[in-house]
C-alpha cells in the first residue's frame, strides 16, 4: 500500500529530520551501501515499527535495489541509507552489494561476464 | 529468525540467491543517456535522488529552514533481468559531473561504463571520458547517431577524443532497443577481453 502521504508529514528537510531522528548520514553497516545494493527482508513487519521501516520490510520481501526503494518511497539516498542502517543493525534486512567485475585478490570474474553476456544476447 | 507471515512460505529464505551487477551510462548533457536506459530497460526508468543542503544544519536551527537552498541531483536508472538470479542495473549519471561524489562511490563496484557521445558536440563528453580514466573504470565509447549527425569515420572521432587503441568505439541509436543492447554487449566483450589479458601468465 503506497497510500497518500499522511497530512501531518512535514515537508522537505523537516520531514527528513523527523524520519532519521536528526542523523545526517549512515554509519557502520550502511556506509558501504550502493545504489545497486539489493535489500532483502529478513523479518516480518511488526506493530510499533516506524512507518518507513515497515514499508521497507514490506517492499523487500523480494530483493529490491536501494535505488528502487528510494524511487518508490520518494526518499533521497542519504536519508534512506540512515533508515536502512537501523534495519541492518537490527538484523531485519540483509544487504547484498553488487558483484564487482573483479574481486579483491581473486582477479577478473570471467564466469560472471559470460553470464551477463549470454543474458544480454537473449534480449 | 521468524519468517511467519511471509508470502513465500515455500522458500527457505526470501530472495533466493539473487545478486546484482551495475553498469554506468555516462556522457555529456543531452547525449542520450536516459534514452538508452529507457530503450533497453525491462522496467520504466525510475529516478533516485540525492539532496544537497547547505553545510550541516544545526538541530536548533532546523525549524524554519525548510526553504533553505536545496539542490536535488537525480540519477535515472533501469534494470535488465539477466537470468533468475542476476539483475543488471543501468545508471545514467547526472549531467553535472561535479555531483558524482554524492552517491557512495558511484562508479565503485560497476562492471564498467558506456560513455555516450554526440558527434555534433564532441566536447560535451570530454569530462565524462576524463572521469572514467581518472577513476580507472573500463569503458566503451558509443557514438549516438542523431538524425542530423554527419557521417564521421569512427577513427576520426577516436583521434579527436584521444581514445586509446584498446578502447572500443561503436555507433548506436540510443532510441533503439537492439542497438542499445549491442552497446552493452560491446562493453561486456571489452571487459572479457581485458580480463583475458589480465589472466595471462606473465
Amino acid at each position: 500500500m503506497s497510500g497518500p502521504r499522511r497530512p501531518t508529514d512535514p515537508p522537505g528537510l523537516e520531514r527528513y529530520y523527523v524520519l532519521t531522528g536528526g542523523r545526517s548520514g549512515p554509519g557502520g553497516s550502511a556506509s558501504t551501501l550502493d545504489v545497486a545494493t539489493l535489500i532483502i527482508s529478513r523479518a516480518a513487519a511488526e506493530p510499533g515499527l516506524q512507518h518507513e521501516h515497515e514499508e521497507i520490510l514490506r517492499r523487500c520481501r523480494d530483493p529490491l535495489s536501494v535505488a528502487e526503494l528510494g524511487a518508490h518511497l520518494g526518499l533521497p539516498f542519504n536519508i534512506l541509507a540512515v533508515l536502512l542502517a537501523d534495519l541492518l543493525d537490527a538484523g531485519r534486512v540483509e544487504a547484498r552489494d553488487p558483484i564487482p567485475a573483479s574481486g579483491a585478490g581473486r582477479g577478473p570474474d570471467l564466469a560472471l561476464l559470460e553470464e551477463v553476456l549470454s543474458g544480454l544476447q537473449r534480449l | 529468525m521468524d519468517f511467519k507471515g511471509f508470502d513465500h512460505p515455500d522458500r527457505q529464505t526470501a530472495g533466493g540467491g539473487t545478486r546484482s551487477v551495475k553498469v554506468m551510462i555516462a556522457g555529456g548533457f543531452g547525449t542520450g543517456k536516459t534514452t538508452l536506459v529507457r530503450s533497453v530497460s525491462d522496467i520504466k526508468p525510475l529516478t533516485t535522488e540525492e539532496t544537497l543542503t547547505q553545510a550541516s544544519v544545526d538541530v536548533d536551527d532546523l525549524i524554519g529552514v525548510a526553504d533553505k537552498q536545496q539542490t536535488t541531483v537525480s540519477l535515472d536508472f533501469g534494470k535488465i533481468g539477466i537470468n533468475e538470479e542476476l539483475v543488471l542495473y543501468l545508471f545514467g549519471t547526472p549531467g553535472q559531473e561535479r555531483f558524482w561524489f554524492l552517491w557512495n562511490g558511484l562508479f565503485k563496484g560497476a562492471l564498467g561504463a558506456v560513455v555516450l557521445v554526440d558527434t555534433r558536440r564532441l566536447a560535451s563528453s570530454f569530462r565524462a571520458i576524463e572521469e572514467m580514466e581518472r577513476q580507472d573504470v573500463p569503458f566503451v565509447i558509443a557514438l549516438n547517431v542523431f538524425p542530423d549527425s554527419q557521417d564521421h569515420p569512427v577513427e576520426e572521432i577516436r583521434d579527436a577524443l584521444d581514445i586509446p587503441e584498446h578502447t572500443p568505439v561503436v555507433t548506436c541509436d540510443a532510441r533503439d532497443r537492439n542497438s542499445s543492447r549491442d552497446v552493452l554487449i560491446a562493453l561486456i566483450r571489452h571487459l572479457k577481453a581485458r580480463s583475458a589479458v589480465a589472466l595471462e601468465p606473465r
